[in-house]
């Protein structure tokens, strides 16, 4: 199907909006939109506003925001989900942020460990239990670095202290215990869950007293901020940047550690994949120690170079020639990536709804394969994000903030693109509606897909999915013979 | 006669727990059975039934025994002058945890474990003073507490909170079959308190069901640890909760309260002479500056 123009797509998101009640309706225009390329105002849709009820949204909460996103995979670091257990438990393991290390000995990523609330701790308090199992931890897992308290909604209802708590059990252990006061029903989404651990992180790490380490600070010092490593994209992007001649000292947070996060404001760059849910330590990190930091794309050869030499131009020639080098080495491989996959991709249409920064960043690595995204939309953005995203989309295209359940099926219904990227909650519904689907919060348990290594996966993966033959199985034995019959009379 | 189920409540420090417990000691005096169910984490609203210091609590017997669901029902429950049965639901010291949630837990054990049993005549909640979230206003939602006593005095405060009070019956009414029954006056020896009280109570479209009086026999009896009706039944104070204990038996006015707008409860306690006119002239001005 051709692309809808931009009449047909705002006359698309009117009739959608028909359904709706009036206040839903007047709520749910402000977050649709279609891009006009010709707008100089570059006017963003409404975003980061509560959720209406009954329409299924897939946000999660503060809590999935700290503990599952920023601090869940800092692996030498025990984090507690302190309070009832299904929390930690239902979250466990799921997010597929590797790591490097013996689990359960000294590293502890896929691990739950949970205060298990009971009526009585609800009652009388946590504080005790919460101490007590701090010390626990601390005799069984001893190669723990510190300890993180991940709040769960409760915790905030009760009022117990877990700032008191954290402060005396530091001591007993002699590492570093960090309140976080990530309770669920804070915010609108899991937006301000990755706020609230920044802040931790600047109040409980940088500032710790007794905290930092002696690595000797080098001129090429650089951290990779909000990489969290799914399916290892973290180590695909680094081997790039140690290749073109920088040192990285920290991955924040996939396969991070506490070491690195406190040697980071001695680095001489920041580099920033996940604007969303680390602009805030970043900028902090700019006031505070002076550190400039510059955001990155590695997804797709022509994003991937661009951003090492954005990358390249804050230091000197040697990185610059570095770059270049990188760039060159990698490039022909990329081109008999592009001259496998592109016949088999081109002018095919995708229509994304991710997180944090998927839904503009990918947008690259789609058309250096001939494809297009006709469609996109965050969970849990905010107008910056839609700022950005605004200069990565073509003209007429739909976007779509905290996108309902009924919208964005509708959208597919009529837009028929060939292939839908988003999460494990809309998988299933597509892929029965006949619409090719990616998983593209866990790479499908593929990836990694950043860099140069990741491009050529995703490349294989988006073909394998596309031009998968059972499409073509789709229809039932019943409607075949209808369809047979049918042909018979003409 | 039905299980009948009631809930007293009013500001903190008022003498509920002082009055419910006489109140019940006159019911049982009468032959009645009856149970009182304390639902404030101090534990204090059986002790002169029991004659003991405070009550083991059902939250307390549950975070030693594991959960609630551990407990059995004789565990928690203990029986005292005239066969009342006293049951506390406890809850955590003061600024930690959440003693809403111990009302609650407690309450849903004792209906679970079958505390309401036929041979009840009446049970009687006893309720820390405000209702400063849902735990506190368990006893009056739906299956629970029909009938809310307040006690109240001729003090402005108490007043406030009786008229704060109502507004909670009001917003359970409309869901359940809660009703006010009515006010009982503890007497802080205002001036013509009864008439103010009697007021108030016609305003909230009650009644005033009894004016207790104050006596220093209910304070003797307190120190040994007795209801004035154990301490010294000849008392005239004994009287005056058995005139109680008989009105609450004979009770049939049951009602959706009237709550009182602040203006209205205002004008009522200028009326008495308790509330002077407001000079909003004088309104944030500091000392120095009202003597220039």
């Amino acid at each position: 199907m051709t692309k809808l123009n931009k009449d047909e797509a705002q006359a698309l998101i009117q009739e959608v909006l028909e359904v709706y009640p009036e206040k839903a309706k007047e709520d749910r225009a402000k977050h649709l939109s279609v891009n006009d390329t010709s707008d100089e105002s570059q006017k963003c849709v409404t975003s980061n506003r509560k959720s209406l009820p009954g329409v299924m949204t897939i946000r999660g909460c503060a809590y999935a925001g700290s503990k599952g996103v920023v601090w869940g995979p800092i692996k030498d670091m025990i984090h507690i989900s302190h309070g009832p257990v299904g929390c930690g438990q239902y979250s466990r393991a799921g997010r597929r942020n590797y790591y490097v290390g013996t689990t359960g000995v000294d590293s502890f990523g896929t691990m739950n460990f949970t205060s298990d609330f009971q009526e009585k701790d609800i009652v009388f308090g946590g504080d005790k239990k919460l101490s007590k199992l701090i010390g626990e931890i601390d005799q069984l897992f001893p190669l723990n670095r510190g300890v993180s308290v991940q709040s769960e909604c409760p915790i905030g209802l009760i009022g117990d202290d877990i700032e008191a708590v954290s402060k005396s059990s530091s001591k007993e252990i002699g590492k570093p215990v960090i309140p976080v006061r990530c309770e669920g029903f804070r915010g609108v989404s899991q937006s301000l869950g990755h706020h609230i651990a920044n802040d931790a992180i600047r109040d409980h790490v940088f500032d710790r007293e007794g905290g930092g380490n002696d690595v000797e600070p080098g001129q090429y010092d650089v951290a990779i901020l909000g990489d969290y490593n799914i399916g290892g994209d973290a180590w695909s992007s680094r081997i790039l940047l140690e290749e073109m001649g920088l040192r990285v000292v920290a991955q924040w947070s996939g396969d991070g550690t506490l070491a690195e996060m406190e040697q980071t404001p001695k680095v001489k760059l920041n580099l920033l994949h996940c604007y969303r849910s680390m602009n805030y330590i970043s900028r902090h990190m700019e006031e505070k120690y002076g550190i400039p930091w510059v955001e990155y794309n590695f997804f797709g050869p022509t994003k991937i170079a661009e951003s090492l030499r954005k990358i390249a131009s804050y230091f000197d020639d040697s990185i610059k020639e570095g770059a270049e080098k990188v760039i060159a080495k990698y490039q022909p491989m990329m081109q008999a990536v592009i001259d496998k996959y592109k016949p088999r991709l081109e002018g095919k249409k995708v229509m994304l709804y991710v997180g944090g920064l998927r839904p503009r960043h990918v947008i690259g690595a789609y058309e250096d394969l001939g494809m297009e995204v006709v469609g996109t939309g965050y969970e849990f953005a905010h107008k910056d994000d839609y700022e950005r995203t605004n200069q990565d989309v073509g003209n007429a295209t739909l976007i779509y903030d905290d996108v309902t359940g009924f919208e964005f099926e509708e959208f597919v219904k009529r837009v028929k693109p060939d292939l839908v990227g988003s999460g494990v909650k809309e998988k299933y519904i597509f892929q029965k509606m006949g619409v090719p689907f990616r998983q593209m919060h866990s790479w499908d348990y593929s990836g990694p897909y950043h860099g140069y290594d990741g491009f050529a996966i995703f490349a294989k993966d988006m073909d394998m999915t596309l031009n998968n033959p059972c499409w073509s199985s789709m229809t039932p034995p019943w409607k075949a013979s209808e369809e047979a019959d049918k042909a018979a009379v003409a | 006669m039905a299980l009948r189920q009631a809930a007293i409540y009013g500001k903190g420090g008022i003498g509920k727990s002082t009055t419910t417990q006489n109140l019940v000691a006159a019911l049982a005096e009468m032959g009645k059975k009856v149970m009182i169910v304390g639902c404030d984490p101090k534990a204090d609203s059986t002790r002169l039934i029991l004659h003991s210091k405070a009550q083991t609590t059902v939250m307390h017997l549950a975070a030693d025994a594991g959960s609630v669901e551990d407990l059995e029902l004789e565990d928690v429950m203990a029986v005292g002058y005239g066969d009342v049965k006293c049951v506390e639901s406890g809850g955590p010291e003061p600024g930690v945890g959440c003693a809403g949630r111990g009302v609650i837990t407690a309450i849903n054990f004792l209906e679970e474990e079958g505390a309401y049993d036929e041979e009840l005549d009446f049970v009687f909640y006893d309720v820390l003073g405000d209702v400063v979230c849902g735990g506190f206003a368990m006893p009056i939602r739906e299956n629970k507490a029909q009938e809310i006593y307040i006690v109240v005095s001729g003090e402005m405060m108490a007043m406030f909170a009786a008229n704060n009070i109502a507004k909670g019956i009001v917003k359970y009414a409309s869901s359940g079959g809660v009703r006010l029954a009515g006010l009982i006056c503890n007497s802080r020896n205002t001036d013509r308190e009864d008439e103010l009280i009697e007021a108030l109570a016609s305003r909230l479209g009650t009644t005033m069901i009894h004016f207790v009086p104050r006596d220093n026999v209910v304070q003797h009896a307190e120190i040994r640890r007795m209801t004035c009706i154990e301490y010294d039944p000849k008392a005239k104070q004994s009287d005056e909760y058995r005139t109680l204990a008989q009105k609450v038996i004979d009770n049939e006015k049951f009602v959706v309260p009237t709550p009182l707008e602040m203006d209205d409860l205002e004008d009522l306690l200028m009326e008495f002479g308790i509330l002077e006119e407001e000079d909003e002239s004088i309104v944030g001005k500091k000392a120095d500056e009202v003597v220039a």
